[in-house]
């Protein structure tokens, strides 16, 4: 008799994807926030460079 | 525990499927955040540069987007989260997640509060503050006033609740301007108008489902007949608010003659389903309605954004 708190194939690759899509979700955060940082930060840069 | 929380849990104890990643996609209602994407991103084209400086940066207007768009989204998921009860007793949406035990309602709670939380404070940091406050309050009007409150204990549901889908606009010109203005009013004030007319437009033909699930829709309280005849008082009004953008700094020719051409679509259609002689025919002319509802919308936005790309003055200096 199989333990029926076995995983189906089925719902393996169910949570792999989970997983997958979670970690590709806090990727793109952070890549998101890094991105907003740099972009905030050149443009206050900008704003108080010296007049040439 | 209420009779909503626990018709919920009965639904998702069954949970015969494990959830893939795309169901917790299909809680964020993709089709409606593309709408609330077409719409906001017109907003921010039309919007001015803040006074004194530069525009917006490319980058960040498409992570203000991409807020606005998770931010529908977080608010979709509450209501599928809330609604999960209903939806098991409607064809058109006892297939989504919840209903079918796929998804665990916690779960859709947690992504709705995480997604909400996150793309707020992001359009706040990316964009400006006054965005992020109108995003937040487009997501707990929708959350809170729409689904909470009002939809099941009003026929007014979707026309009060028609609000949240309305402000997408307001929410990208005020990413891409930092301040409020009148004329992306009058782009809400159009959304708002059209809502109940395609909403109803859809209960006319659905019906039998939001009788069988206790939803107040107006075709369910007040009867076939008088939705057909609200449906073309709102269209009569909406028509001309339309070409409201066009005297407002914000249309040009291009866009009066669509929105005048589109518009009287809308009412012929409008007086044609509420003249319909048979319920079989109105049936047939609810769902071109409805479809064209959809058509209007888009013809009116695209135009705007596309005479914004080009460079068509518009007719008036903008307000």
């Amino acid at each position: 008799m199989s333990d029926p708190r076995s995983e189906t194939t089925r719902q393996a690759r169910a949570r792999r994807g989970r997983n997958l899509a979670i970690a590709v979700a806090l990727f793109a955060f952070v890549a998101v926030v890094f991105v907003v940082t740099l972009l905030k930060l050149s443009g206050h840069v900008l704003a108080f460079a010296p007049a040439q | 525990m209420t009779n909503r929380t626990a018709s919920t849990a009965a639904v998702a104890s069954s949970a015969p499927e494990a959830a893939r990643w795309q169901d917790y996609f299909q809680l964020l209602k993709p089709r409606v955040m593309s709408l609330v994407v077409f719409t906001a991103v017109t907003g921010l084209v039309c919007a001015p540069a803040p006074a004194g400086r530069s525009p917006l940066n490319p980058g960040l207007a498409a992570v203000a987007l991409l807020c606005i768009a998770v931010g529908a989204g977080a608010a979709g998921a509450f209501n599928m989260w809330y609604e999960a009860d209903i939806d098991a007793l409607m064809r058109r949406t006892r297939h989504r997640p919840l209903p079918l035990g796929r998804v665990q309602p916690s779960d859709a709670l947690a992504l709705s509060v995480l997604l909400g939380l996150f793309s707020t404070m992001l359009l706040g940091l990316a964009a400006n503050w006054l965005a992020a406050a109108l995003l937040a309050f487009t997501i707990a009007f929708y959350a809170l006033v729409y689904t909470v409150w009002l939809k099941r204990r009003t026929a007014q549901n979707i026309v009060i609740g028609g609000l949240a889908g309305a402000l997408p606009p307001l929410v990208g010109w005020t990413a891409a301007s930092g301040s409020l203005a009148l004329a992306p009013l009058i782009l809400v004030a159009i959304i708002f108008l059209w809502t109940p007319p395609h909403f109803w437009a859809l209960s006319l033909v659905t019906r039998e489902d939001y009788a069988r699930a206790g939803v107040p829709m107006l075709p369910v309280v007040s009867g076939e007949a008088a939705t057909r005849r609200r449906i073309l008082a709102y269209a009569l009004v909406m028509a001309p608010t339309g070409l409201a953008p066009a005297f407002m700094g914000l249309g040009g020719w291009p866009y009066l003659v669509i929105a005048a051409a589109a518009g009287a679509g809308f009412v012929a259609l409008a007086a044609r389903l509420a003249g319909a002689s048979s319920a079989e025919i109105a049936a047939k002319r609810a769902k071109g309605l409805f479809a064209f509802s959809i058509a209007y919308l888009f013809l009116l936005f695209a135009a705007l954004l596309i005479e914004h790309l080009a460079g068509v003055a518009p007719l008036t200096a903008p307000r």
